[in-house]
């Protein structure tokens, strides 16, 4: 898209007059708000932004963004969204989807989405549990959570997102807190931005069915402390005090202090999100203390697009065929008198 | 190569029916279809039905592993590859065995000798040789030692493997029966020259072999009669031999160069739908866009996708991938955007007999969703007519905006025949519903007041942002909705809408008797074997047999009632366990319908037909 075409857009303008109707208190109207925030700062045109849901809390959301958008069925977002970028790869195509039905329902078309890298982006809202249908245990819920489904604690260890769409060969992947809507907002910015599938992972609090489940990474007292915000070329550097940092440490990571062991910011890893090894992202990851937030992994690669482009335009350059005719009257034929 | 010589004893005939069998591995479908082809290409009217089992390699010599192809040629109009035949070419003793009953008696059968030893004949479950046992003796056997024959003929050819050699056996077989009736070398000498170019010593081999089976017929006296079929009566015009899967992925491509639309393909594989997939990649230099998807829900959804952004979304499928994808079509329909969605459909329920034919998806088609999800419904019922109604359907949905069904069936997706070859100027026009600007009040559901299609808002045009979505949804602005009154309106009109299209489809129309005491009725791929039953029988003098046959089911045409009417019997035939005869009775209930059904994988037979319809005439 040329960027010079662009009209100037406010948050708005990306208002529909659908009144919103998730729970009080829901991460959610934060998410919407930084989507709302985030798309006039992008060089994208109103009408070629389409929203792409499945089923489930967050995928009400279309309905809320006045662009085009669809609110499917569960776990397919992801294949729609495919049929959409293909057919007109000039769109900014996004995927609204849940815990569940992007790694339940819809974990398949999630995974194989990933692996061809398409140039879209997909929003998940992880609040780690079934909220639409009043509060089952989710493919993200962790052993012994107690739901409706689980009275006695869930048996089920979780996925971690991240690590599912690592294995999937995931080119961007980032995570942020719910509760972050500065940082919401850029995460958006950088997944447009990116050419390729980009994720974004939201920590989203469920105010009713699983309250607090992130509460410990993301609490405004502690947020400095347990989560480390990741910058391409940055040294990973954390805490209140900006004292903590990361290090390798044979295979593993490891906190350190600044000023400790004679330990300096030098010693420090610095993040390269571009890098195409994705081990040290897969470390970051998994890391829970600190948790790590921001792009973890932005490595740019040629698009599924991009690849049918290339490959149409050299079929059409050998090919005799223009029109169907030529193909109809091409090799045996014959004729009746 | 050499001129034919017309033998005295040369017997002119009308049509005649040849079926080659022989293991999975032995090349039957290429050898059969070489005979079609250069048949057509002489001019004759062809039916094939290739038969073969779902294994790709089942073990050599076994009785399932039997790979069979028939061909019907005539200098008359052929309408099905036919059941009983002329000459049965058995390339071992399980191809033999398992197609014997198929044989008029005193017709012919040709045999490869050399395949005929002890092991073979144990894995064919022979307690003796049938060529020594005397069990063959109502036939015309010829014996040929086909392998050893072949070997000899390739003694001097360098370069060749053992492998290569014992498969051209084929060929040699293939040789005879052209010189039987009296056919030329030329297309299939011209087929290998161009199949393997790079291979000029399989070239080589092939032409010598195939030669020395024609040679062989020829001097050794070894066939008695020799038949020839001349040229049948058809329109004149340009034609080509084609499958059915290839005229349906044809019938989308002419149907989007008509409308200006491009092609979007999302699929997932599965027999016998494949060759759509297999056919349409091909295309690039059209504009067709194929995903190839990790399972048939995303094939669908894939396709809805493209819809949305503006594209013609197609999906291709057989009865389990139809199966898999209900829910994404009942979001289609209640989207209202156009998608196709093509089901070749094969014996069921569940995995069934994937390589065998049945109508038994008409159900599913028709039903097969939750919730009051009505979609349209059509058929074709002919290799070529598969052309027809893929475009047919790409125009329906386009003009409705509503999801179309379009079912074919194994036997006439893998069947082929000739098709006089269409143009896209020959088709009729398509209007999309495409709008490229904001109308003054303009409502994503705002509808058509004849189709009562809405407006096909595409992604990229500004001002007409909106979301759609499966969600009940208001009946102007297409916000969702819970009002109950609102509900029922809509539910209503989603399915007066798929009425409606009665009003832009074809009537109906009966063939032989215009009124009497049978209508012999049929849908989809059973056309031909119906066809040519209800002419036998009127030729014969029951000429009190009419037989009306439906390509459109959902709905029907408007006159269907007056053309029963006309009828003191309505016998319904269907290769399933009475699907369309539910469908009848419940939009028709004022008819009382008898059933006719066969549930075996394979088409009717003639004789079965004629005995069943000349019983209820009686």
């Amino acid at each position: 898209m040329e960027t010079t075409t662009v009209k100037k857009y406010t948050s708005k303008d990306y208002t529909s007059d659908q009144e919103v109707r998730w729970c009080p208190g829901c991460d959610d109207y934060v998410i919407l708000r930084a989507m709302q925030k985030a798309l006039p700062e992008m060089s994208v045109d109103k009408e070629d932004v389409v929203f792409i849901s499945g089923i489930g809390c967050s995928s009400r959301f279309p309905y809320y963004m006045n662009t085009y958008g669809m609110h499917s069925i569960h776990g397919r977002a992801p294949a729609i969204a495919s049929g959409v970028k293909l057919s007109n790869p000039d769109l900014s195509v996004w995927i609204i989807t849940g815990d569940g039905d992007s790694m339940a329902i819809g974990g398949n078309h999630f995974i194989h989405l990933l692996r061809r890298n398409l140039d879209l982006n997909i929003i998940l809202f992880n609040n780690e549990i079934y909220g639409l249908t009043k509060g089952q245990f989710s493919p993200t819920s962790l052993v012994g959570q107690k739901t409706k489904s689980s009275p006695y604690g869930n048996t089920q260890p979780p996925f971690s997102a991240g690590e599912l769409a690592l294995g999937a060969q995931a080119r961007f992947y980032a995570r942020i807190g719910g509760n972050t809507p500065k940082e919401i907002t850029q995460m958006f910015i950088e997944a447009e931005k990116f050419k390729g599938t980009s994720l974004v992972e939201i920590l989203q609090n469920c105010p009713i069915f699983n309250n607090g489940c992130f509460v410990k990474y993301t609490d405004k007292a502690v947020r400095e402390d347990r989560q480390l915000f990741v910058e391409h070329g940055k040294p990973m550097i954390f805490g209140k005090e900006k004292d903590k940092g990361l290090i390798l440490n044979g295979l593993k990571l490891e906190v350190v202090t600044i000023g400790e062991n004679g330990i300096t910011e030098e010693d420090l890893l610095v993040h390269n999100a571009k890098e195409e090894d994705p081990t040290l992202h897969q470390m970051l990851v998994r890391s829970e203390y600190p948790m790590v937030v921001g792009v973890v992994r932005a490595f740019e690669d040629v698009t599924l697009e991009e690849r049918e482009d290339a490959l149409t335009e050299q079929v059409k350059a050998k090919s005799n065929f223009t029109k169907t005719n030529d193909l109809f009257f091409s090799g045996d034929t014959y004729e009746v008198e | 190569m050499e001129s034919v010589t017309i033998s005295e004893k040369q017997e002119k005939l009308e049509a005649v029916i040849i079926r080659f069998v022989g293991d999975s591995g032995d090349g039957m479908q290429l050898t059969g279809t070489q005979f079609s082809d250069t048949s057509a290409m002489f001019g004759n009217d062809v039916a094939t039905f290739p038969n073969f089992p779902a294994e790709i390699r089942a073990p050599q010599g076994s009785l399932y592993g039997v790979s069979g192809f028939q061909v019907h040629i005539g200098s008359v109009q052929i309408n099905t590859p036919g059941d009983e035949v002329d000459l049965l070419v058995a390339m071992n003793p399980a191809g033999l065995k398992t197609n014997l009953s198929s044989v008029k008696p005193g017709h012919t059968i040709i045999v490869d000798t050399d395949a005929f030893t002890k092991k073979n004949l144990t894995k064919a479950l022979y307690e003796s040789n049938p060529l020594e046992d005397g069990s063959l003796s109502n036939y015309r056997v010829i014996e040929v030692s086909m392998t050893s024959l072949s070997k000899e003929a390739l003694k001097d050819v360098e370069g060749l493997d053992n492998k290569s050699i014992t498969r051209s056996k084929n060929m040699f077989a293939l040789g005879m029966v052209y010189w039987m009736y009296s056919r030329s070398l030329d297309y299939t000498i011209d087929f290998f020259n161009k199949k393997f170019k790079s291979k000029p010593e399989i070239i080589q081999a092939n032409t010598k072999v195939l030669k020395a089976g024609y040679f062989f017929a020829e001097t050794l006296e070894l066939i008695p009669n020799s038949y020839s079929i001349s040229p049948a009566k058809m329109e004149p015009g340009t034609y080509r031999i084609i499958m059915g899967n290839k005229a349906t992925a044809w019938g989308f491509l002419a149907a989007a160069e008509k409308s200006g639309m491009e092609l979007f393909l999302g699929t997932y594989p599965i027999t016998p739908a494949s060759d759509i997939l297999h056919e349409l990649v091909k295309h690039k230099h059209f504009g067709v866009k194929a995903l190839q998807a990790e399972d048939e829900i995303a094939g669908i959804t894939a396709a809805i996708g493209a819809s949305f952004a503006g594209n013609l979304g197609i999906t291709t499928t057989s009865g389990p991938g139809l199966a898999l994808k209900g829910e994404a079509l009942g979001l289609a329909m209640m989207i209202e955007l156009p998608l196709v969605v093509v089901d070749v459909q094969r014996g069921g329920p569940s995995t069934g007999l994937p390589t065998k034919t049945e109508q038994s998806d008409l159900l599913q088609a028709m039903y097969g969703r939750n919730g009051e999800s009505p979609v349209i419904v059509i058929a074709s019922s002919t290799p070529a007519n598969c052309f027809n109604f893929a475009y047919e359907a790409a125009k329906l949905t386009l003009e409705h905006m509503t999801p179309v069904v379009l079912l074919t069936d194994g036997y006439i997706a893998n069947g082929s025949a000739p098709w006089k070859i269409k143009t896209v100027d020959d088709m009729p026009e398509i209007k999309t519903n495409k709008i490229t600007e904001a109308p003054e009040n303009w409502n994503p559901y705002d509808r058509d007041n004849d189709t009562l299609a809405r407006k096909w808002a595409i992604p990229g045009t500004p001002g007409l942002e909106h979301r759609i979505g499966g969600l009940e949804k208001d009946k102007t602005t297409g916000n969702v909705s819970y009002v109950p009154e609102n509900h029922e309106y809509m539910t209503k009109i989603r399915a007066e809408k798929i009425k409606r299209v009665q009003n832009y489809i074809p009537d109906l129309k009966a063939e032989f008797a215009q009124e009497g005491d049978l209508l012999v009725v049929g849908w989809g791929g059973t056309y031909g074997s119906l066809h040519s039953a209800v002419k036998q029988l009127n030729e014969e003098g029951y000429t009190n047999i009419g037989h009306a046959h439906f390509n459109y089911i959902n709905p029907l045409p408007k006159n269907t009632d007056e053309i029963f009417k006309r009828y003191k019997k309505i016998v319904v035939c269907e290769l399933n366990n009475g699907q369309f005869i539910q469908v009848l009775r419940s939009n028709l209930g004022e008819f009382t319908y008898s059933a006719f059904n066969k549930i075996q994988g394979l088409p009717f037979a003639n004789l079965e037909l004629i005995e069943k319809f000349k019983q209820l005439v009686k």
